[in-house]
């Protein structure tokens, strides 16, 4: 049940970010819908990272706007536009020490919520991530690491914002248990219909999470396809991607839009 | 011994001694503190001051207790009463353990768990006190540990302008050529020492983050 309004949830109005005297992304346009995962795909140092900060005001644009739900984020109050946004990244950053349940219970305790419901709140999010409720009261050190980027995303869930940003979330992962919290995050995202900008090099998680991918390259963007469309693309830098990775691409790309 | 015996028959003087020991100790420390932890937070965050800031410590540092005792003494206000004046200089020798393990602490944090609770919404506030602190407290605990160890030996020093403590004993015993009344200073200025860092480094450990 999407909202009839076309307002884009996220939106990057010809933003650039120079940092040091290096431009790091330039001229960035770019709309994210209500409800789709759109993949930022691209080699290391290609602002990926950046973009997705500049959507929490973990940095701020040199020139342009980024405008969430339509308001430009540079007027808002910092502080309610980040409690608003999930925020998973590959190191995780689990607080050592704090137990699982009050890692997930952070924000919904300084947002006031009572003990009660907070308490419920982590048990519904464990079920929800795949974790048994005694994990509860365990700390990250006791974790392995495919449990602990699953208290991330349960983290990042946990005031159920509607927006999640995941910069290489399960870039650390062994293939088996990446494998695994895709296959998951798929599930999630058919229940939640979160909006999801996600960061990864890999072309093959891009096509399976991905409903639109958007491809970029020393700081710009070079095109926004859909899986199907990227694999078919003409676009130099698409096909050297698909070259890349080889084989069996399509089935990751349909098990992506299934 | 009859170094002890001396310290009964004087104990009503070394308990009086000892506890103006402490207080020397007791309040340079805790000035140290209250200025040492907030200004290595402070550079921790802002690492354009961490240079000038460690680099003057360490100046203060290099200063000769004997001579900055000297130095301080023709200050207006300072010099009337020499107790001041030792907590002043004692707290300026307590500064550089207390503000380098503060910045290193506080640096120690891993970034990532930094800029996730950043990402999540804290407040600077909230990820000082909630994140950052509780996991640097041990850190911070053992510059304290050093500082207080210094503290101890140094406020002996401070009796010879006069501010009391255990120094007093020191000081006679020299005079007089006499090892009994030296050690009744020393004595009780080691065990002092000892207790002090035993004491700081349970805390230390019991504050400990897993």
């Amino acid at each position: 049940m999407q909202p009839a309004a076309a307002i884009p949830v996220i939106e990057f109005l010809d933003v650039s970010y120079c940092v040091a005297g290096t431009q790091v992304l330039s001229g960035f346009n770019l709309q994210v819908q209500g409800g789709e995962t759109l993949v930022l795909l691209g080699r290391s140092g290609s602002g990926k990272t950046t973009s997705l900060k500049l959507v929490n005001r973990l940095l701020s644009p040199t020139s342009g706007e980024v405008r969430v739900k339509g308001v430009p984020i540079g007027e808002g109050d910092v502080i309610r536009l980040r409690r608003g946004i999930g925020y998973v990244i590959q190191d995780v950053g689990l607080f050592p020490h704090f137990t699982v349940e009050r890692n997930i219970g952070l924000v919904p305790k300084i947002e006031g919520w009572a003990a009660d419901r907070i308490r419920a709140r982590v048990e519904e999010l464990l079920q929800l991530v795949g974790l048994a409720p005694e994990t509860a009261s365990r700390y990250p050190h006791q974790l392995s690491g495919g449990q602990r980027q699953r208290v991330g995303v349960a983290r990042a869930l946990a005031a159920d914002p509607e927006i999640l940003l995941m910069d290489e979330p399960f870039g650390a992962l062994d293939p088996l248990t990446r494998d695994e919290l895709q296959r998951e995050f798929l599930l999630l995202q058919q229940r939640l219909h979160k909006t999801v900008v996600f960061v990864t090099h890999d072309l093959r998680e891009a096509l399976r999470l991905g409903s639109r991918i958007a491809l970029m390259e020393a700081g710009r963007l070079v095109s926004v396809l859909s899986p199907p469309d990227f694999l078919r693309s003409a676009d130099p830098l698409a096909s050297a991607y698909v070259r890349a990775f080889g084989e069996g691409l399509e089935s990751a790309a349909n098990r992506g839009a299934s | 011994m009859n170094v002890f015996r001396f310290i009964l028959q004087n104990h009503s003087q070394v308990l009086e001694l000892t506890l103006e020991h402490l207080r020397l100790v007791g309040f340079s420390t805790l000035f140290a503190m209250l200025i040492g932890i907030p200004l290595g937070i402070g550079i921790a965050h802002r690492p354009r001051f961490n240079k000038p800031v460690l680099a003057s410590a360490n100046i203060i540092q290099t200063i000769p207790s004997l001579a900055l005792f000297g130095f301080l003494l023709p200050v207006p206000w300072l010099g009337e009463r020499a107790d001041r004046l030792a907590i002043l200089a004692l707290t300026l020798y307590a500064l550089l353990p207390i503000i380098r393990n503060t910045y290193t602490g506080i640096r120690g944090v891993d970034p990532a768990v930094v800029e996730a609770g950043r990402g999540m919404g804290l407040t600077e506030s909230q990820l000082l006190l909630q994140v950052e602190l509780p996991l640097s407290v041990s850190v911070i605990l053992s510059g304290v540990r050093v500082a207080v160890v210094i503290s101890v030996g140094l406020a002996t020093i401070a009796a010879a302008i006069g501010a009391g403590g255990l120094g007093e004993f020191i000081f006679r015993g020299l005079a007089m050529v006499d090892d009994r009344v030296i050690l009744a200073g020393a004595i009780p200025a080691a065990i002092l020492a000892l207790v002090a860092d035993f004491g700081v480094g349970w805390l230390e450990r019991r504050l400990q983050p897993r």
